[in-house]
């Protein structure tokens, strides 16, 4: 699993930045067959969450009605130069992260 | 009848009971009802919730979805959750996001899964207390398949 994050490298104190992230998941319903007619196990991305300089700004709880390599737009006040940390653990177990720095004038 | 208005009753009719089933296919969903399983019985209102969604989805599998409420998004004031809910996806909640204060302004987009046409509710839990809602209806050509087949 891979991911990729769009957020403003600078932004003024007070600003609502724009952050997009999109990360590499099949995000199986379940009711997919495999070449042998098996079904392929449901597993999806459950739990996401965002922090900023360790407070969480954002979370969200998916499903299988999220499509494959889910996207997400959300929104957050840019306050101080430092790190967002984005986090998600699907129903495999798998946890990732990912890490992207922003200065803040 | 003649045979002229034989045919025109063949040909039309069909189309009639289509361009009518269009409209009372979408007012078949209760989004109402399934609004207030979620709220514990408690009715949302209409409005402040913006759900944008395309009319027509040529393929259920990615729909691009945007989401967004009216609200100061103050300490006092702001959105705590904004749901997604669907009626005829085998999960009810789609997603659930949670927002707050440091969010800015309340405005989600990503790309939902639509296993055939429907109207889908977003629903907003503000920090006062109150729901708000609003709904989309979109036609899908390509269900996202739930039988196994794709």
């Amino acid at each position: 699993m891979t991911a990729r994050v769009q957020l403003p490298k600078e932004a003024k104190r007070g600003e609502v930045i724009r952050v997009r992230i999109l990360i590499q998941h099949p995000m199986e319903t379940g009711f997919r067959l495999d070449t042998d007619m098996k079904k392929v196990p449901k597993n999806a991305i459950r739990s996401f969450v965002c922090t900023y300089n360790g407070v969480e700004i954002f979370r969200a709880e998916l499903s299988p009605g999220i499509a494959a390599n889910p996207f997400l737009q959300f929104s957050t006040v840019a306050e101080a130069s430092g790190e967002l940390e984005f986090s998600w653990v699907d129903d495999a177990g798998q946890r990732e992260a990912v890490r992207e720095s922003i200065r803040v004038a | 009848m003649n045979r002229r208005l034989f045919v025109a009753l063949l040909l039309g009719s069909p189309l009639a009971a289509r361009a009518q089933s269009r409209e009372e296919f979408f007012a078949s969903f209760d989004s109402e009802g399934l609004v207030k399983k979620v709220t514990g019985g408690v009715a949302a209102k209409h409005g402040r919730v913006r759900l944008v969604l395309p009319l027509l989805a040529d393929n259920g599998n990615s729909v691009e979805m945007k989401v967004s409420v009216d609200s100061p998004m103050s300490a006092a004031d702001h959105v705590m959750s904004l749901r997604l809910l669907s009626e005829r996806n085998p999960e009810r909640d789609m997603a659930v996001f949670h927002l707050g204060p440091r969010a800015g302004v309340a405005e989600v987009q990503s790309r939902v899964r639509l296993a055939g046409s429907q109207r889908v509710v977003a629903l907003a839990e503000m920090s006062d207390g109150s729901w708000w809602m609003d709904t989309a209806d979109v036609v899908v050509t390509l269900s996202a398949c739930i039988d196994g087949t794709g």
